[in-house]
């Protein structure tokens, strides 16, 4: 186990800057998730990590030991990659036990520790076959095993989940939490998946433009976006932004209810008309298009109900709406930071 | 016009447009012919007349041809020359595929780093595959020249060798054998290399990267996991330079014409000594044929293994 920790690393690609100066440091056998768009400088930041990549300026550092000038081998990381990059030509067997003889384990204790990661991810009856014999999630195991087998102090990730289809997707991740919780081991997790984000990490950093706009619990990511980028990332359908002067609000669609539900509340609410448009039925729960008046100018906005909520509403109809006054942020319109609440619709 | 007519007209138009690029059958035998015809006339019917002529007797000089059996084969296996020809073609086309492998996977594994100049050393590379053979063997032939060889002044003017000591290339037979291989190698180099580079970029660079965290080194990484991706393309690159190596001859012909003494005589300059200068068909034949059996049974091995081994 180690603490990983990036200080103001950068990485250029000929004019184009990949990776703008991130500072990151995960805590003692967390789950840390990257996540941001393709093209964040996500995977980069991974692969500097790894040492696949060299920073073009910056320290890493991994269990306070600056690691900037040392091979892959030599920083105890293990990494899975999207493809899982299995050995072809080699058995289950022989890519489990790849890793430990590259680094020079006791021959007599590779098979025992081969059976060991083989029997954790149940791909024990697998381990005579070639991987082009296997399912996609097979692989995925195998690639997984692969990396856990040398009980690295760190444990890379790099979109792992996203070659699986999405029924296999779920339990993956399911299991791969638990694995990480069981062997505790320090995991930096790379993807653009925000459901497997908000599932799986202990932390999430949101990166946007090589930057980390955002780093704290899922939780707080999500109802507390620290800018307008994190805010209309996460979240689908995403947040409803209305513009006025120098200020936007914002607020997410589960937020912005029929008035009834919040009957009984103590927090201030925010009361409005909303004309809906259009009803999509989604099973477990109902997107339904609309727009606001007055002071809103007919912006578009976008609710979420859980189809648990028996309600009948129809497209071309209005109705009363409202929101806690907490559930809406208010951002810089032109630096798109946090600011302040700056309410400027009447209170209800 | 009555509608019977119109009916008819158009009935013609559309015939007259459906030629004979819509008969699918028709065209895929058309576009096949001139390889087919190719492949008879160039290839089929010398071949066949190589095995006619090797039980035969027929010579240049007589219009005489009656079958004779294999008695061409055993007075060649009777014939020492033969014997150390045949040799000299084992010895010549292994050593020279062995250099030919290792060179040509240690230039495609540096051809494939990034560094300036890369293109550069690329047309070097390739630049004796694309000069005509016999015009870059000539000029190999005035490097190793006894009096001007360019090596030999070189070595000369560091004061290695003083005068009459100097080695005649290709006048030795040890140093003629070695110096056909060199030429030969040199040649087949670029083919070699351009095919094992297309097989180095085959390889994803997931797998190698992930070699790399693994812990590998340059040796693991290069023999365990580089060379058994690449296994199918070298085993058909070695089985091209074997029977390239076994069945040309413009190297030897061109630098010592088999001398000193048949001191690197091979199989193909002694069929065309023989058969061609020597005027016998049908011994010329005879020799020509030889290898022919074990090639076809090696490069079917050989494409066997690669199969084999073919893993993605």
């Amino acid at each position: 186990m180690a603490i990983v920790e990036t200080r103001d690393i950068k990485k250029r690609f000929g004019d184009s800057i990949a990776v703008d100066g991130v500072d990151l440091a995960t805590k003692e056998g967390e789950f840390l998730v990257l996540l941001g768009p393709s093209g964040c400088g996500k995977t980069t930041l991974l692969r500097m990590i790894a040492g696949l990549e060299k920073q073009s300026s910056g320290d890493i550092l991994i269990g306070g030991q600056v690691v900037n000038d040392l091979p892959p081998r030599a920083r105890k990381i293990a990494m899975v990659f999207q493809s899982y990059a299995l050995y072809p030509h080699m058995t289950v067997a022989e890519n489990i036990a790849f890793p430990l003889k590259a680094q020079g384990a006791k021959r007599s204790e590779i098979p025992g520790k081969v059976e060991w990661a083989a029997e954790m991810f149940g791909i024990k009856r697998l381990l005579e076959r070639k991987p082009r014999q296997l399912s996609g999630g097979e692989r995925q195991r195998v690639a997984l095993a692969r990396a856990m087998v040398r009980q690295p102090d760190v444990f890379l990730l790099d979109e792992p989940l996203s070659n699986l289809d999405a029924k296999l997707r779920t339990m993956a991740r399911d299991e791969l939490q638990q694995f990480q919780r069981r062997l505790a081991t320090t995991t930096i997790y790379v993807t653009h998946d925000q459901v497997e984000a908000m599932g799986l990490g202990d932390r999430i950093a949101v990166m946007n433009q090589g930057k980390v706009r955002q780093l704290g619990p899922p939780q707080q990511v999500y109802y507390d976006p620290a800018d307008t980028f994190v805010a209309g990332f996460l979240g689908s359908p995403p947040m409803n932004f209305f513009n006025q002067d120098n200020v936007s609000a914002g607020f997410r669609p589960e937020h912005f209810l029929p008035k009834e539900v919040y009957q009984g509340v103590q927090e201030p609410l925010i009361n409005l008309w909303f004309h809906v448009n259009r009803v999509e039925n989604l099973g477990a729960d109902r997107l339904v298009y609309g727009h606001l008046r007055d002071v809103f100018q007919s912006e578009k906005v976008i609710v979420n109900l859980p189809s648990t909520l028996h309600l009948h509403i129809k497209p071309g109809a209005a109705y009363e709406f409202a929101i806690k006054e907490q559930d809406v942020k208010y951002f810089d319109r032109t630096t798109g930071v946090r600011t302040e609440p700056k309410p400027f619709w009447k209170r209800a | 016009m009555s509608t019977a007519a119109e009916t008819a007209l158009r009935a013609r138009a559309r015939a007259r447009r459906s030629g004979v690029a819509d008969d699918e059958a028709r065209l895929g035998r058309l576009m096949l012919a001139p390889a087919v015809i190719y492949i008879v006339a160039l290839v089929g019917l010398p071949f066949t007349l190589a095995l006619l002529y090797s039980v035969s007797n027929v010579t240049v000089g007589s219009t005489g041809f009656r079958i004779v059996g294999i008695e061409n084969f055993r007075s060649a296996i009777e014939n020492p020359t033969f014997i150390r020809a045949l040799r000299n073609t084992l010895v010549f086309a292994l050593i020279s595929q062995a250099l030919v492998l290792i060179l040509a996977t240690t230039l495609a594994l540096a051809l494939q780093k990034n560094f300036r100049g890369k293109w550069f050393v690329r047309l070097l590379i390739l630049l004796p595959w694309v000069a005509p053979i016999s015009l870059g063997t000539i000029g190999w032939l005035w490097i190793l020249e006894p009096i001007y060889s360019v090596i030999n002044w070189t070595l000369r003017s560091i004061g290695i060798f003083g005068p009459n000591t100097w080695p005649i290339w290709l006048g030795q037979p040890r140093l003629a054998m070695a110096s056909v291989i060199t030429v030969h190698v040199w040649r087949l180099l670029p083919l070699a290399t351009i095919i094992l580079l297309g097989g180095l970029s085959s390889i994803p660079q997931d797998i190698h990267d992930a070699a790399a965290i693994d812990g590998a080194n340059f040796w693991r990484h290069h023999f365990q996991i580089t060379v058994p991706l690449i296994k199918p393309i070298l085993l058909v690159a070695l089985m091209f330079g074997l029977i390239f190596a076994v069945t040309d001859m413009i190297v030897i012909y061109v630098l010592t014409r088999g001398g000193p003494y048949d001191q690197t005589q091979v199989l193909a300059t002694l069929a065309f000594f023989t058969g061609i200068d020597g005027g016998d068909l049908a011994a010329g034949a005879a020799i020509a044929l030889f290898l022919f059996p074990v090639l076809a049974a090696g490069a079917i091995v050989l494409l066997r293994l690669a199969r084999r081994s073919e893993v993605v």
